[in-house]
C-alpha cells in the first residue's frame, strides 16, 4: 500500500474517483504509516476510527456516484482545532483530557467534504514556538537529517511542526495548520512542503483554540501548490459565528491555477536582506528571482521601511492578546485543575496555571500582562499598534509598484532540537520574514525551492495583496514547476 | 440647587453624588451569544458554549442590544457615536469564565446626554433639575457564585453571564439623596417607556454604583468613594445618607477620605470598605480582537429614532395642555409606562379624559393598593373601565352605584353592563315610579311634612334619604331632588 501513501491529495481524489482504489485502502495505508512513525512523535492522538469511518462513507458514496471535494482523502488535524468527540489539547497539559462537544468550522468543512482524520497533530504549546519544543507531549522530530551523518534530531519548525513532519514523512497527504506569525510557512520551509496562510478572515477561527485573535489564521499544508489550492477552497468561507470572518465568496482557485506570471510584477523588498543570513539563502532567493522572470514576471525593487520593527511589535501584540485569551484556562470548568489542600479560588488558579502551562506559554502570558498593564500600555501596546499600522502601510505602498513579494521564508534551514531552546530571542528571530505578512493580514505561502549544502530543505515565500490568494498560488506554482523539488527525507524511523 | 446640607460639628457640608446605573437590556438572547436571558430558569440552563468560554468560542454581537442602547441614548438626547468599539476588561473570578468582561472603555456607543428630574418641594427639590449623563456603554454581565449549596464548595451559575447591560454614567450633578432617588426613578421611567430595560430592581435588572463625596460650600470636589451594586431606590438614598455622614465625621475628626470601593449592607443601612485604590485591580483594558469596531449606519439610526415612543415628559405636558388633565393626575399617570398605556387604552375605548384620569387616580389606584396589585395585573381591563365610566356618564349609574359595580367587577372580572343588568343596579329616572314612592313617604310622615313646611328645611335630606332607601339606591338623585321639591311645595 505504500504507493498510495505517496500520492498527493489530487492524486488520491482522482484515483479514488476513477475506481483505481478504495478510500478504505487509502486510509489503511496512511494509518499504517502513522503507526510506523511514532518515533517522530508527530501525533498527540491517532484517530484511525475517524479515518476509516470517513473512508467507508466515501466508498459508499462512490457506489451511488456521490463525491465530496475531498472524498477518500485522509488528513492530519493540528491539535489546535476543536474536534467533536476527540481530545483537543493545543499541546498543553492544561487541556489534557479535554474532549470538545463541538467541531471547529474548518474541520467541519473538511469532514463535510469527505475528508477523514488520521489523528491530532503535535504542535508548539498553544501555537507558541518555532521548533515544536514547547509541546507538553514532547517535541516532534523532523524526518529530515543533515547529510553529514551526524544523526542530529532536527526541528520540524513550528508551531505546526506535527503537520509539517507528518506530511514530509508521508504519514498524511495533507494537514491543517494555523499561522499567527509564520506557524504554517516556517515549518513548511523546514520540511520541504507547501503551506499557505490565506488573507486574515478567509478561514473561520470558530473552534480553533485562540492564541492571538487578530493574527490567527488557519490554512492548509500539503505536498504541492495544487493540493493547497484544493484544500483552501474547502477550508475558507464566511462564518457568521466569527465576527472577523470575511463575507465573500470563495474563488475557484484550483481551476484558475497557472504558473504563467506574464504581466505580473514581483517585488523584492530590500529590507529582507538581513545581517547574518546564510549565503545559501541569499543564493536561493536570487534563484527564485530568476525563476519568476522565467515565468514571465517583471522584477521590481521595493522598500518596506518598517520591517525591522515588525518582530518587536509582533512580540508585544501577540502576547498581549494571548495573555487575555488564555485567561479562560483556570481550572474551573474544564481541563486540568490543581486543588491543593485548603486552597481558595486564587490558590487554585495559581496552582492550575503553574502546573498546566509550559514555560514558553507562561513567558508570553507574563510579557502580555506586562505590556497591557497600567503605565506601560501606551509605551508598548499602543506603540506596537502604531507600528502595525505602519507595516500595513508599507505593504500598501509596495502594491502600487508590484503585485506580489518574493522573500525567503526563514533565515535558516531547520536547526537542531535544543539548539535555540535556551535563547528565546534567537528563536523569535526565526519569524523575521513571516511576521510582517501576519501583522498586515496578507495571504502568504511557502513553497520548497531547494536544499542547502547539508541536504536540508529551504523555502521561498510569496506574499500577496489582500484576497489575492490566486496570485500567491500562481507564483508558488511557478516556483514549484521550476524548482523541481523532489527530495524527501530518508526513512530512519 | 438643593438645599440639602449635612450639619457637622464644624459647620455645613455639601454632598456631591454621581451614579453609575447598570441596566439589563431587554433582549431574548445574550449580548454575544444565542443563550436565553430568561430570569428564574434553573442554574446554568441559559449557558452556551460562548458563555462558558469553551476553547475556540467567539463572541457575535446581538444587534437588538445595540438597538436598545441607541434608543436609550436618543431618549435622553444623547450624542450617538456612530463608531464605537469593544474592549476587554481583564480579571480572574469564577463568575467570569472568559477571564475578561467585554465592555466599552475607550469608545462608548452613547456620549453626552441629560435627563430632567422633577421639582418635589417636600423632598427638598424646589425646581426641576437637569442631571447630566456622561455616557452609556454596553457590556456583559457576570455570572453568580452560590456559597450556600455545599459546606466547603462554591457553585457557579452562569445564567446571567453574558447578559447585556447598559452602564449609564451620570455626571456628579446630584446633591441630595432625594435628587439621586428622583434621578433613578426618572431614568427607570424612561427605560421602561423605551422598552430597553424592564427596570426590575428586585430581579437585579437595574442596580447602581453610588459615588459620593462631601465638601464645604464652594470648595473643590472632595475625594469620593464608590458603593457598589445597590439595588433599590431606597437603598441608594440610604447609602448616600450614611456615606456622606461618615465622610463628614472622618473629615471633622481630622482624617482623610480614602478613595475606595465600598459595599452597602441593607440590613444595617451602612456602607463598608471592600477594597482600597491601592489593591484595586489593573484591568489591562485593550480592544477586543475578536470583534470589529461597531459602525452604525444612518438608516439604522433613523429606524431607532422612529421607533421611540412618546416619552414621559412630553406625554405629561400633552395630558395637561391638550387633554386638560390636572397636573397631579398627569404626573401620576405618566410616571410609569404601564399606567400611561392603560390610561390611553381607556381613552381609546371612549372614556372622557378628565373623568377617566380622576377615576384612575382615585378609584383604580385605591383598589389596586387595597388588593396589593399593580396596573399590569389589574383584574379590570381598561375597556371594561371605559364601559363603567360610560354608564356613569349617561346616567345609568350614580356615583355610589358605580362604586358598587366596580367592586363587583374587581371580584368577578365581569363587564359592568352585565352586572347592572343581572343585579338590577340600574339607576332609575322614571318619574312616575319615583313620584309614587315620594307620595307614600310624604303620607307616612305627615308630621315631618308639616315641620318642613313650618320652616325646618333641614328635613329635606331626611326625605331624600327615605326615598333613596325605598328605591334601594337606584333612583337618580337629581330627579329625586326635583320631584321632592315639587311635592313638598305643592
Amino acid at each position: 500500500m505504500t504507493e498510495l501513501t505517496n500520492l498527493t491529495v489530487a492524486g488520491i481524489r482522482d484515483g479514488f474517483r476513477n475506481g483505481d482504489f478504495t478510500a478504505r485502502e487509502v486510509a489503511e495505508g496512511f494509518i499504517g504509516q502513522v503507526e510506523g512513525a511514532r518515533a517522530l512523535n508527530a501525533f498527540i492522538i491517532e484517530t484511525p476510527d475517524h479515518a476509516i469511518a470517513a473512508a467507508e462513507a466515501a466508498d459508499r458514496g462512490r457506489a451511488v456516484g456521490e463525491f465530496g471535494a475531498l472524498s477518500g482523502v485522509p488528513m492530519g488535524i493540528k491539535d489546535l482545532f476543536c474536534t467533536e468527540g476527540y481530545q483537543t489539547t493545543a499541546a498543553s497539559h492544561i487541556l489534557e483530557g479535554f474532549v470538545p462537544t463541538y467541531e471547529s468550522t474548518v474541520t467541519a468543512k473538511l469532514f463535510g467534504a469527505g475528508a477523514g482524520m488520521l489523528g491530532k497533530l503535535n504542535m508548539d504549546q498553544f501555537a507558541m514556538g518555532s521548533s515544536n519544543e514547547t509541546s507538553a507531549f514532547g517535541n516532534v522530530i523532523s524526518p529530515w537529517r543533515r547529510n553529514n551523518g551526524d544523526g542530529a534530531a532536527l526541528a520540524p519548525g513550528g508551531s505546526s511542526g506535527g503537520s509539517s513532519a507528518a506530511i514530509a514523512a508521508r504519514l498524511c497527504p495533507a494537514a491543517t495548520g494555523t499561522d499567527t506569525g509564520g506557524s504554517i510557512r516556517q515549518p513548511a520551509a523546514f520540511t520541504g512542503i507547501s503551506g499557505i496562510k490565506p488573507t486574515y478572515g478567509r478561514c473561520s477561527r470558530w473552534g480553533i483554540v485562540a492564541f492571538a485573535s487578530s493574527l490567527d489564521q488557519a490554512g492548509p499544508m500539503a505536498r504541492d501548490v495544487r493540493d493547497c489550492a484544493i484544500l483552501l477552497e474547502v477550508m475558507t468561507g464566511f462564518d457568521p459565528r466569527d465576527s472577523t470572518s470575511l463575507d465573500l465568496p470563495v474563488p475557484n482557485w484550483q481551476a484558475a491555477l497557472s504558473g504563467d506570471l506574464k504581466g505580473k510584477r514581483i517585488g523584492i523588498p530590500k529590507e529582507y536582506r538581513v545581517d547574518g543570513m546564510p549565503p545559501e539563502i541569499e543564493a536561493l532567493w536570487q534563484q527564485g528571482i530568476a525563476w519568476m522572470k522565467d515565468a514571465g514576471a517583471e522584477i521590481v525593487d521595493v522598500s518596506l521601511p518598517h520591517t525591522k520593527y515588525a518582530l518587536p511589535a509582533y512580540y508585544i501584540i501577540a502576547p498581549a492578546e494571548a495573555s487575555s485569551n488564555l485567561a479562560r484556562y483556570d481550572g474551573v470548568r474544564y481541563g486540568q485543575r490543581e486543588l491543593p489542600d485548603g486552597a481558595g479560588l486564587q490558590d487554585m488558579y495559581a496552582a492550575t496555571r503553574a502546573a498546566g502551562f509550559g514555560d514558553e506559554v507562561k513567558r508570553r502570558i507574563m510579557i502580555g500582562t506586562y505590556v497591557l498593564s497600567a503605565g506601560y500600555y501606551d509605551a508598548y501596546y499602543t506603540q506596537a499598534q502604531k507600528v502595525r499600522a505602519l507595516i500595513a502601510r508599507d505593504f500598501e505602498q509596495a502594491w502600487t509598484k508590484c503585485d506580489m513579494l518574493l522573500t525567503p521564508t526563514a533565515p535558516s534551514a531547520a536547526f537542531g532540537l535544543g539548539e535555540k531552546q535556551a535563547d528565546p530571542i534567537a528563536m523569535y528571530l526565526n519569524d523575521v520574514f513571516t511576521v510582517p505578512a501576519s501583522l498586515a493580514g496578507l495571504p502568504a505561502m511557502s513553497v520548497p525551492a531547494g536544499l542547502d549544502s547539508q541536504g536540508l530543505p529551504l523555502g521561498l515565500q510569496i506574499i500577496g495583496k489582500p484576497l489575492d490568494e490566486q496570485g500567491v498560488l500562481d507564483a508558488g506554482l511557478a516556483i514549484e514547476e521550476r524548482a523541481g523539488f523532489t527530495a524527501r527525507a530518508g526513512k530512519w524511523w | 440647587m438643593s438645599n440639602y446640607r449635612i450639619q457637622g460639628a464644624t459647620g455645613e457640608w455639601e454632598v456631591v453624588i454621581g451614579l453609575e446605573v447598570h441596566a439589563q437590556i431587554t433582549s431574548n438572547a445574550k449580548l454575544f451569544s444565542g443563550a436565553s436571558t430568561r430570569f428564574g430558569n434553573e442554574p446554568n440552563a441559559n449557558v452556551s458554549l460562548v458563555d462558558a468560554a469553551m476553547p475556540g468560542m467567539l463572541p457575535v454581537l446581538n444587534r437588538e442590544c445595540v438597538r436598545q442602547a441607541v434608543r436609550t441614548g436618543m431618549a435622553i438626547d444623547a450624542q450617538i457615536n456612530k463608531w464605537s468599539r469593544f474592549d476587554r476588561k481583564n480579571y480572574f473570578y469564577a463568575d467570569l469564565p472568559q477571564g475578561y468582561q467585554i465592555s466599552q472603555l475607550y469608545h462608548p456607543i452613547v456620549g453626552e446626554g441629560s435627563l430632567l428630574i422633577d421639582a418635589d418641594e417636600k423632598a427638598g427639590i424646589p425646581e426641576p433639575k437637569t442631571i447630566g449623563v456622561e455616557r452609556i456603554h454596553i457590556e456583559q454581565d457576570a455570572g453568580k457564585l452560590m456559597h450556600d449549596q455545599h459546606p466547603t464548595r462554591s457553585y457557579v451559575d452562569l445564567n446571567r453571564c453574558g447578559v447585556a447591560l447598559m452602564e449609564i454614567v451620570s455626571r456628579p450633578d446630584m446633591s441630595s439623596p432625594a435628587e439621586a432617588g428622583a434621578y433613578i426613578r426618572k431614568l427607570r421611567s424612561i427605560l421602561r417607556y423605551v422598552g430597553s430595560c424592564d427596570g426590575n430592581m428586585e430581579e437585579g435588572s437595574m442596580r447602581a454604583d453610588v459615588n459620593v463625596s462631601v465638601r464645604r460650600a464652594g470648595e473643590e470636589l472632595g475625594t469620593r468613594t464608590e458603593t457598589k451594586n445597590v439595588n433599590s431606590v431606597r437603598f441608594v438614598m440610604q447609602a448616600i445618607e450614611y456615606e456622606a455622614g461618615r465622610q463628614v465625621d472622618v473629615l471633622e475628626a481630622g482624617g482623610k477620605i480614602v478613595q475606595e470601593t465600598r459595599l452597602f449592607d441593607p440590613d444595617k443601612a451602612v456602607t463598608r470598605s471592600m477594597r482600597s485604590k491601592e489593591d484595586a485591580h489593573d484591568y489591562r483594558y485593550f480592544p477586543d480582537p475578536d470583534l470589529l469596531p461597531l459602525e452604525l449606519e444612518d438608516s439604522f439610526l433613523v429606524d431607532c429614532r422612529a421607533s421611540l415612543p412618546e416619552l414621559p415628559d412630553a406625554k405629561r405636558a400633552r395630558y395637561r395642555d391638550a387633554l386638560g388633565i390636572s397636573a397631579y393626575a398627569a404626573d401620576v399617570i405618566t410616571a410609569d409606562v404601564e399606567t400611561a398605556r392603560w390610561f390611553e387604552t381607556l381613552l381609546a375605548a371612549g372614556a372622557e379624559a378628565k373623568a377617566g384620569a380622576n377615576w384612575l387616580t382615585s378609584e383604580l389606584f385605591g383598589a389596586l393598593n387595597r388588593l396589593g396589585r399593580t396596573i399590569s395585573d389589574c383584574p379590570v381591563s381598561p375597556v371594561q373601565a371605559a364601559q363603567l365610566l360610560a354608564l356613569v356618564a349617561d346616567g345609568t349609574l350614580s356615583g355610589s352605584l358605580a362604586k358598587q359595580v366596580f367592586e363587583i367587577m374587581l371580584e368577578s372580572g365581569e363587564d359592568p353592563a352585565k352586572i347592572v343588568d343581572e343585579r338590577g343596579m340600574k339607576q332609575t329616572s322614571d318619574t312616575g315610579a319615583i313620584e309614587a314612592v315620594i307620595a307614600g313617604i310624604l303620607a307616612a310622615n305627615a308630621d315631618k311634612v308639616e315641620q318642613y313646611k313650618g320652616g325646618k328645611e333641614a328635613l329635606f335630606g331626611f326625605f331624600v334619604g327615605q326615598t333613596m332607601k325605598a328605591m334601594a339606591g337606584k333612583a337618580n338623585p337629581k330627579v329625586v331632588n326635583d320631584l321632592l321639591k315639587k311635592a313638598l311645595e305643592a
